[in-house]
């Protein structure tokens, strides 16, 4: 990418609003805090990265989105974190209406036990689309945005696990985007799978970028600066205290320039 | 002593273990075949026992055990899935869980006889169900719905937490999750479960001959007696009247057993291959 296209891109992107804003952003697992003092706005329509040395909280923080933090018991969220401008914590927010709002792909593919068409269909029928015209048009639409329909579109009806595990995670991610949400999060989605599946997923969501909000949380700096705009590095400094966000900038910022030493550091490899 | 020694040593004695397991079951299994194979004909499978000795064949006693069978079955399943289903998803893991389970492991471990002996004051007198398939079948379920609570409840745990997450990140409530895809995740090991509790059932002496009865009869109502194979066979055997009909029974049954067991290996099989 040339400098003159990244600045035009640049200008576009600071117009954009934020489509999630974070406050004061601490959280705790029972006595031990993981995260601490967090603020961040999260763009819309563009790719955010999450980097930092594994443990240092960015799965935690990325589940603060979506609040599955709330399935695992005694854990505390402090801070404000809005999706529109909306408290996403507020006392009338459903988790269970934001989660439809807010997509999750993890590190493991996940596909259910069923066939590929019905892992697609699954979130269209939980929220209670039953016409069989409507949810084939919806699963083939889902496959074909994950890269995935010209591989599956003959064999729909074999079980997801079948599929290998590049194909699986592509089929999390149609089962994600079957139910439009707003913004996707990926939580290492490509450091379980081949090579291929990672270029197809890469691919993937520089399209989806017209339509949603994406973050993805990446151990390799390389795919950090290939598909983010945007790039956030967290850091646990001492072990047992919680990690900080210690640096947020547009991605070609933080590896050309960090303004932080520890950034530095941390992507010329010298820790983590 | 050296160390290959000691380690032929090791390996002698746990072959010598394997050995005497393969040995014992072979000898019981051959045992009643040889004894018993010539006594199976279709007659001998299809027409009711006559005469004071007992001669022609056990079909009653087959019905008896197949009604019991499956009517506890029916009891116990659906109650035993549903107690796990709670107590795996639902219930506040603590005490009170760890103690509803402890309760069920003890009641896993109550000799039969006992589970009989409850099972005639409570069914057959105080309830007035007499001696009938219904009274038997309530007890068998007593002895059964442990084995399937337990199998069921591991089932869910097995079902691992990230394909659950990946259903609630889809928006899908607990109950969602957990019936459209725990439990159906978790079902081959539930059958399983449910198959091998019911071929305990069939093999279930003590139970039935205190909530059965001893009557030959071939039971149609839920309130009707009978004489299930296991108890055909131990009056057999004891009271010395046709030996040859009770290795021939002895037979059946086992053949039943396995025909159970293979079943709960076929259901298992399939589970691990889908998780
Ligand atoms: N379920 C949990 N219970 C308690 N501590 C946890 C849990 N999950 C993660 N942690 C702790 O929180 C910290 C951050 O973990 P995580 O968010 O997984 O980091 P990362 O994704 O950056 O590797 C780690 O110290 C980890 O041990
Ligand atoms: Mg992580």
């Amino acid at each position: 990418m040339s400098t003159d296209t990244f600045s035009h891109l640049s200008q576009a992107a600071d117009e954009r609003p934020d489509k999630i804003t974070v406050k004061d952003l601490s959280f705790h697992y029972g006595d031990f805090q993981a995260l601490t003092d967090i603020n961040v706005g999260i763009s819309s329509k563009a790719v955010t990265a999450f980097i930092g040395p594994s443990g240092c909280g960015k799965s935690t923080f990325l589940r603060c989105f979506n609040r599955m933090n709330d399935l695992i018991p005694g854990t505390r969220v402090d801070g404000l974190v809005t999706l529109d401008d909306q408290d996403i914590y507020a006392p009338g927010v459903d988790p269970v209406d934001l989660r439809r709002r807010v997509g999750m792909i993890f590190q493991q593919p996940n596909p259910f036990p069923m066939s590929i068409y019905d892992n697609v269909a699954y979130g269209p029928r939980l929220h209670g689309v039953k016409r069989k015209a409507e949810l084939d048009e919806i699963v083939e639409r889902s496959l074909e945005r994950a890269n995935l329909w010209k591989e599956v579109k003959d064999i729909l009806g074999r079980n997801g696990l079948s599929l290998s595990g590049g194909q699986q995670q592509r089929l999390c991610i149609a089962r994600v985007l079957a139910v439009e949400p707003e913004v996707m999060l990926m939580d290492e989605p490509c450091s379980a799978i081949d090579p291929t599946s990672v270029q197809k997923i890469e691919d993937l969501m520089a399209e989806l970028t017209d339509r949603i909000t994406i973050i993805i949380v990446t151990h390799n700096m390389q795919q950090a600066a290939r598909v983010s705009e945007y790039t956030a590095f967290f850091l646990q400094e001492v072990a047992g205290e919680p990690a900080v966000l210690v640096e947020f900038d547009r991605t070609t910022n933080i590896f050309t320039s960090p303004k932080d030493r520890r950034t530095e550091d941390y992507i010329t490899g010298r820790f983590g | 002593m050296n160390k290959s020694v000691t380690n032929i040593i090791a390996l002698s004695i746990l072959w010598l273990a394997a050995g005497i397991t393969v040995v014992v079951l072979f000898a019981v299994i051959s045992y009643v075949f040889v004894n018993g194979i010539s006594q199976i004909s279709p007659a001998f499978i299809f027409t009711w026992p006559h005469g004071v000795n007992a001669e022609g064949g056990v079909w009653p006693t087959i019905v008896s055990t197949m009604y019991v069978t499956v009517l506890a079955m029916l009891i116990v399943a659906p109650i035993a899935v549903l107690a796990a289903v709670y107590l795996a998803e639902y219930a506040v893991q603590g005490r009170l869980v760890g103690m509803i389970r402890f309760a069920a492991d003890s009641l896993a471990s109550v000799p039969s006889i006992v589970m009989g002996l409850f099972g005639l004051a409570l069914f057959v007198e105080a309830a007035g169900l007499r001696f009938s398939m219904l009274s038997a079948a309530l007890a068998l379920s007593f002895l059964m719905l442990p084995i399937v609570m337990r199998a069921t409840e591991e089932a869910i745990r097995a079902v691992p937490k990230y394909i659950r997450w990946g259903s609630y990140g889809l928006g899908a409530t607990k109950w969602q999750t957990v019936s459209r895809i725990v439990i159906p995740a978790a079902m081959p090991r539930i059958i399983t479960g449910i198959i091998l509790a019911t071929g305990r059932a069939v093999g279930e002496t003590a139970v039935v001959i205190y909530t059965m009865g001893q009557a030959i009869n071939l039971p149609i109502t839920p309130l009707d007696s009978g004489r299930p194979m296991t108890v055909h066979l131990y009056v057999l055997a004891m009271e010395g009247i046709n030996l040859p009909a009770a290795y021939g029974t002895a037979l059946l049954l086992m053949v039943l057993i396995l025909g159970f067991n293979l079943g709960a290996r076929y259901f298992l099989r399939r589970a691990s291959k889908r998780m």
